[in-house]
């Protein structure tokens, strides 16, 4: 019973957003897409979404804020601790075989992710053979992940979350403070390429051992959930691992049976076909 | 038939709270609940479903992204996401925070007013936040009900109150009478 006017006017929104700018929200999940809509509509204080398609389509400052509010860009490092310990556990021996592992991270917004997963590789010794991907469809993130700096006020949850991942030694050895930031080491981020890609609309770019998609496929509805699982089986390697956000899952997917688990509760997969 | 999704905020105070409410509903009550408990982002071992399950006769579930809502089951957001309604399916986000919630109330009950209309159930239990007051507007002006705990019967009355302040409430009920509500309009609306 969800009212009609309004999907429509969400409908002529993404729409004329992906016919003038060619950046496509047609199939995102409608209950969250929703919220965000409505936030930018009031941030620019318009009434409807209607108003709101018009100023995009005739300012591009306001499509570049609209990009900004229709992103979920909140991320940090070692979020969900016990999935870093399970990757520890069951992903690492398996790496340690290859004598060189490529992983894309892919929807890494600004980098917290992809700093954690250097630290954890740099602990367990496979850092220096590992080349990581770390790609988003949003500009802004990926320059702030370049820098690799990041509030000092969020350290202390950070290092606590280091700390229960089971990592080796102190979070603070890997940054320098410096006023109200952290400073993460250069040296974290030389196997780590920082790159443009849209899971909608660029294909497959390489073969990895690793693909990480962590909370950014919830944003998708099932048809371009769909059409992703089929651009990550095709980027996977046999015997690859797959690692999705905790809640997320390969059910009903054309791939479900594609893939073993390797842990339920963490969401971790491993390419069996 | 009608399809009708009850959905059920709290906070402080909220585990009895709805453990009662659970404990309450016949075995065979007919509609899906789902349920934001405000509660921390570490509370990752599932112990909130796992725990109301043995208070309920009902199947009790932690939702996952794109689980499809089914008659009879309870679902419980998981900490440290929004849960919302999606048509027929849940849907998760990881955006802020909204009311100091993630989980948050308002953000559940909103999804669900567009997705359920008039065929939605709100219930707002104890807490000592104003989440779950926005919710129940949005609610109201989608014509579906809203039932809110008699403060009198809350171990914190500050979410009832804020709700009772917010929206015109269709009934106040004490906690040890809620259950028992949804089982009678469950049955008069079959
Ligand atoms: C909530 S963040 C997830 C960050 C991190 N993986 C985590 O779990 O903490 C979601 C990210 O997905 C990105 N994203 C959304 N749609 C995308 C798309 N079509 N292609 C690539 N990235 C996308 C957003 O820009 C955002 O940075």
């Amino acid at each position: 019973m969800s009212d009609a006017r309004e999907a429509l006017e969400i409908e002529l929104l993404t729409e004329g957003i992906f016919r003038h700018y060619g950046v496509d929200f047609r199939h995102y999940a409608f209950a969250s897409l929703r919220r965000r809509v409505w936030n930018s509509v009031h941030a620019e204080k318009l009434v409807t979404v209607t108003q709101l398609l018009d100023r995009v389509l005739h300012d591009t400052d306001a499509m570049e804020r609209l990009l900004l509010q229709l992103s979920v860009n909140v991320t940090s490092m070692f979020r969900d601790p016990s999935f870093y310990r399970a990757f520890r556990d069951k992903v690492v021996p398996l790496l340690r075989s290859y004598p060189f592992i490529r992983i894309w991270h892919a929807g890494c917004s600004t980098g917290e992710e992809v700093y954690s997963m250097a630290i954890l590789l740099e602990e367990e010794g496979l850092y220096e053979r590992s080349r990581l991907y770390a790609t988003d469809m949003n500009e802004a993130v990926l320059a702030q992940a370049r820098k690799g700096i990041f509030a000092m006020n969020v350290m202390p949850e950070y290092a606590k979350n280091y700390a229960l991942a089971g990592c080796k030694a102190q979070l603070s050895d890997y940054y320098l403070a410096r006023y109200d930031f952290a400073l993460f080491r250069q040296s974290l981020r030389r196997n780590v390429v920082f790159a443009h890609h849209n899971l909608v609309t660029d294909g497959s770019f390489n073969e990895f051992n690793v693909i990480l998609c962590r909370n950014v496929m919830i944003y998708f509805d099932r048809e371009l959930q769909g059409n992703v699982h089929r651009l990550f089986h095709a980027s996977l390697r046999r015997f690859g691992v797959l690692a999705l956000g905790r809640k997320e899952s390969l059910r009903g997917t054309a791939h479900e049976h594609d893939y073993a688990e390797l842990d339920a509760v963490e969401k971790i997969f491993r390419r069996s076909a | 038939m009608e399809r009708v999704l009850v959905v059920v905020g709290a906070s402080l105070g909220g585990f009895d709270a709805i453990a009662t409410l659970l404990s309450t509903l016949s075995a065979g009550f007919p509609w899906p609940l789902a349920i934001v408990q405000h509660r921390s982002a570490e509370d990752v071992a599932d112990t909130l479903p796992v725990m109301l399950q043995r208070r309920c006769a009902l199947p009790v579930h932690e939702a996952e992204d794109k689980d499809p809502i089914v008659n009879g089951h309870v679902y419980v957001a998981p900490p440290d996401y929004h849960l919302l309604i999606d048509g027929g399916v849940f849907a998760l986000s990881t955006e802020a925070r909204v009311s100091l919630a993630r989980p948050s109330i308002d953000v559940l009950f909103d999804s669900a007013a567009a997705a359920f209309g008039s065929s939605l159930v709100a219930v707002v239990l104890t807490g000592a936040s104003s989440d779950g007051a926005f919710g129940a507007q949005r609610v109201k002006a989608a014509g579906g009900t809203l039932l809110v705990q008699d403060p009198a019967t809350a171990e914190s009355r500050v979410m009832p109150l804020a709700a009772i302040g917010a929206a015109a409430v269709d009934q106040i009920v004490p906690i040890g009478a809620m259950g028992e509500y949804l089982n009678r309009l469950a049955a008069t609306r079959r």
